[in-house]
């Protein structure tokens, strides 16, 4: 039989070697610091192995809708694209201030934002801070009496409705659950767009959020502080009354602070979202999901050792069943994960659940390819044919069988890619890289290592 | 070693079609039976929109008691189970129920001893956008395997490979109708690796067939029936050797796999398994059918 060309074994060992220096120190699941220091790159672990948080942000339309109305505006596509592009940045800035490493910011569709976070220390409650407006408004309290509009539980009376120029707005209790109404009057209001610096103090022993606006926000500010003394002001976050003190005298620096019985986290949070201003657009969680490290790690862990318990049954399987031939085939699988492995960490894909999965499906499927091949192999030998020829045919027989088998799985696993979430594009990817990657390995590395045993040795029974 | 060797089993006679064809009918029909009795799917939260939580607590957790502090604070309608571990419960919430609420409570009650593990809320919106993009999903996979398979084969070939694809994957969805298993998106994923894996074997059995065919010229129906049970048989030993290659892997990551993927494992294996029969017992009488139908016309 003629000897096989030397730039197939170069091919494989070329392959070989690059694929086992990238996946290296992504064994480093396995964890080994010092390899990982020579090879850096790791393979991404998604969220649900890592432990972390993934929201989708939906901005209400409905409402910056009904805003643009209020001021007899039409909202259009375009104020919409606005709206979105700057509650990005202004994320992207909260985000960057809690100090969260590799955050990952996304828009999704036409009004949702993805947000994803791994490794911060409370993901779910850094999530939860940026995702809040933030709006921040002064308005007076007006001095008619609540009474006279309001029932005991802080409703609008049935027969009643509230003055054109007032409105009703509530405070949270949180201590009594209840909650305590406020008539504020509409067009004595600071708007919390003047607002310049906010930040972190304590008065009273108590923690509490000081605020600077600008010299337009000062002004009003002083206006209404002056003209109003002995009267109230409310201070509002979002259309929620967080407090109403008392005016005592007027306040022409435009500087004051916010009480609201803030513990020193609320309290940084807060000067933190006003400080980097309002989104200008409400956005509600539309889909929020939290993996604990500890949960990731056991999932890891799970899908590690049915990895290693599918790889020993395969690998033990093809051994007995197909003899030394099943010892290449099995060469070929191992091969095969070396590649998955290595290709991930090239792309720089992630790795997820679901992909650990995709993994395990394909070293039952990449075997596929040289159960396939050595059936025909018998098959041939059966009928009386030379081991070399038998071995030759056996490849190019099955060789349509495979590709055919194949392509219908990497075809569902491409619609998948384009349709999946995160998790899944995980399987999809390692699916797709692991069907490729078996067609290189079962067709061409188990082909030339057969195709050079017979070169070189006279092998008068196949072991298959 | 060989298990299968030289078979000469009869699997497409006209009788054996017939209890074939029963026997998938059953199957399917038991599957959609349950579909209408049990309200369809037992949909996960990814579809329907709710919430799920997860605690593992340090000591095996009484669900009676859990269940009961729940119902105080109004919970009473929240699903509690143990997931995979007698000390890890899950708790599902309907569509719009007070998460934090359920947070306080539990973290008042037990304190350090839960430690949440998972947490998950999908609104409405993202449910419905789900549902139509697994519809497309299905659909688009489903147009590109049509495709190829009539590129690749003759018509009454690919209607055999459809066949057998849309009985897997309905007796797949019909066993997840009748177990209550929950159907969420990595199941979705299952179902349509199926569609991409269920051909394999189809393929394997269609391509010896379109061999012999070639070499046999068969000149009358029965001779033709003949060739295609003889390619059954010649390629019987290679389609069972390749699921059971898939099955091994599959069965283990049902076992050891975890919880979160158990039902996306499930999916996989019933697939797999009915995919394994389809193309012996399914996709090859059907092209029996449509030969003695359409004829062999090219």
């Amino acid at each position: 039989m003629k000897r096989v060309e030397k730039w197939k074994w170069v091919l494989i060992i070329l392959v070989f070697v690059l694929m086992v220096l990238t996946s290296l120190p992504s064994a480093g699941l396995i964890k080994d610091e010092k390899v990982a220091k020579f090879f850096p790159g790791e393979v991404n672990l998604g969220l649900d192995l890592q432990g972390g948080t993934h929201v989708v942000f939906e901005a209400d339309l409905d409402d910056l809708r009904q805003k643009y109305a209020e001021r007899n505006q039409e909202l259009k596509k375009s104020d919409i694209e606005d709206a979105m592009a700057r509650a990005m940045e202004i994320l992207t800035n909260r985000i960057d201030k809690f100090g969260v490493t590799e955050p990952l910011i996304q828009r999704q569709g036409d009004n949702r934002i993805v947000l994803e976070l791994a490794g911060a220390k409370d993901p779910e409650h850094v999530a939860e801070v940026v995702g809040r407006t933030a709006y921040l408004e002064f308005k007076l309290v007006s001095d008619v009496d609540p009474s006279e509009y309001l029932d005991e539980k802080g409703e609008l009376l049935e027969n009643k409705s509230l003055p054109q120029h007032l409105q009703l707005r509530y405070e949270r209790d949180e201590e009594n659950n209840r909650r305590i109404p406020y008539l504020l009057v509409k067009d004595q209001v600071v708007p919390g767009s003047t607002l310049t610096d906010a930040f972190v103090s304590t008065q009273n022993a108590q923690y509490v959020v000081g605020f600077r606006l600008n010299a337009a926000g000062a002004r009003d500010f002083a206006r209404i502080t002056r003209e109003n003394i002995k009267g109230r002001l409310a201070i509002l976050l979002d259309d929620t009354v967080v407090s109403a003190p008392r005016i005592n005298s007027e306040i022409p620096s435009g500087e004051g602070i916010i009480e609201g019985g803030f513990t020193p986290q609320t309290a940084r949070d807060l000067a933190l979202i006003l400080k980097t201003g309002a989104l200008p657009v409400k956005l509600d969680v539309a889909e929020e999901r939290t993996v604990g490290a500890s949960l990731g790690r056991d999932s890891i862990r799970a899908g590690i050792k049915a990895i290693l318990w599918g790889f020993i049954a395969v690998i033990i399987f093809m051994m007995i069943y197909y003899g030394l031939s099943g010892v290449v085939a099995d060469i070929a699988l191992i091969f095969n994960l070396i590649i998955i492995l290595g290709v991930l960490v090239l792309f720089n894909a992630t790795l997820t659940l679901p992909g650990l999965a995709g993994i395990i499906l394909t070293i039952g499927m990449s075997v596929d390819a040289n159960v396939l091949i050595f059936e025909r192999i018998r098959e041939e030998l059966k009928s009386n044919k030379s081991i070399g020829k038998a071995v030759e045919y056996g490849f190019s027989k099955a060789f349509i069988t495979i590709l055919d088998a194949n392509i219908t799985t990497i075809i569902t696993a491409v619609v998948l890619y384009n349709f999946g979430t995160g998790p899944i594009k995980g399987f999809a990817v390692t699916l797709m890289i692991g069907i490729l990657a078996s067609m290189f390995t079962a067709l061409f590395v188990s082909r030339v290592i057969f195709q050079t045993v017979l070169a070189r040795k006279n092998v008068t029974r196949l072991s298959i | 070693m060989e298990f299968i060797k030289n078979t000469k089993i009869n699997f497409v006679s006209k009788s054996v079609r017939r209890k074939a064809f029963f026997f998938s009918g059953v199957l399917i029909a038991v599957g959609l039976i349950s579909f209408i009795i049990g309200g369809g799917f037992n949909l996960g939260i990814d579809f329907a929109g709710g919430s799920i939580i997860q605690y593992r607590f340090e000591e095996r957790p009484d669900i009676s008691e859990i269940r009961d502090v729940l119902k105080e604070a109004g919970l009473e309608k929240s699903i509690i189970q143990t997931f995979g571990d007698p000390n890890e419960i899950m708790i599902k919430l309907s569509e719009g129920s007070d998460v934090d609420l359920l947070k306080r409570i539990i973290s008042k009650e037990y304190g350090e001893q839960a430690d949440l593990r998972r947490e998950e809320t999908v609104g409405p919106s993202i449910g419905r956008d789900l549902k139509r993009q697994a519809f497309w999903a299905v659909l688009w996979s489903l147009i590109g395997i049509l495709i190829y398979i009539s590129w690749r084969f003759e018509f009454k070939y690919a209607l055999g490979a459809l066949a057998a694809l849309f009985h897997d994957v309905l007796i797949t969805l019909g066993a997840f109708a009748l177990f209550k298993f929950e159907f969420n998106t990595p199941v979705l994923a299952a179902i349509l690796t199926i569609i991409g894996y269920s051909l394999n074997d189809t393929i394997v059995v269609f391509d010896r067939i379109r061999e012999n065919i070639r070499i046999e010229r068969p000149r009358s129906d029965a001779h033709y029936e003949k060739v295609v049970n003889g390619s059954i048989n010649d390629s019987l030993s290679r389609t069972i050797i390749t699921s059971l290659t898939t099955l091994f892997v599959v069965s283990i990551l049902y076992i050891f796999g975890g919880e979160v993927l158990r039902n996306f494992s499930f999916a996989l294996l019933i697939g797999v398994l009915i995919g394994t029969y389809s193309s012996v017992f399914v996709a090859s009488p059907i092209l029996i059918e449509a030969h003695l139908r359409v004829g062999s016309k090219k």
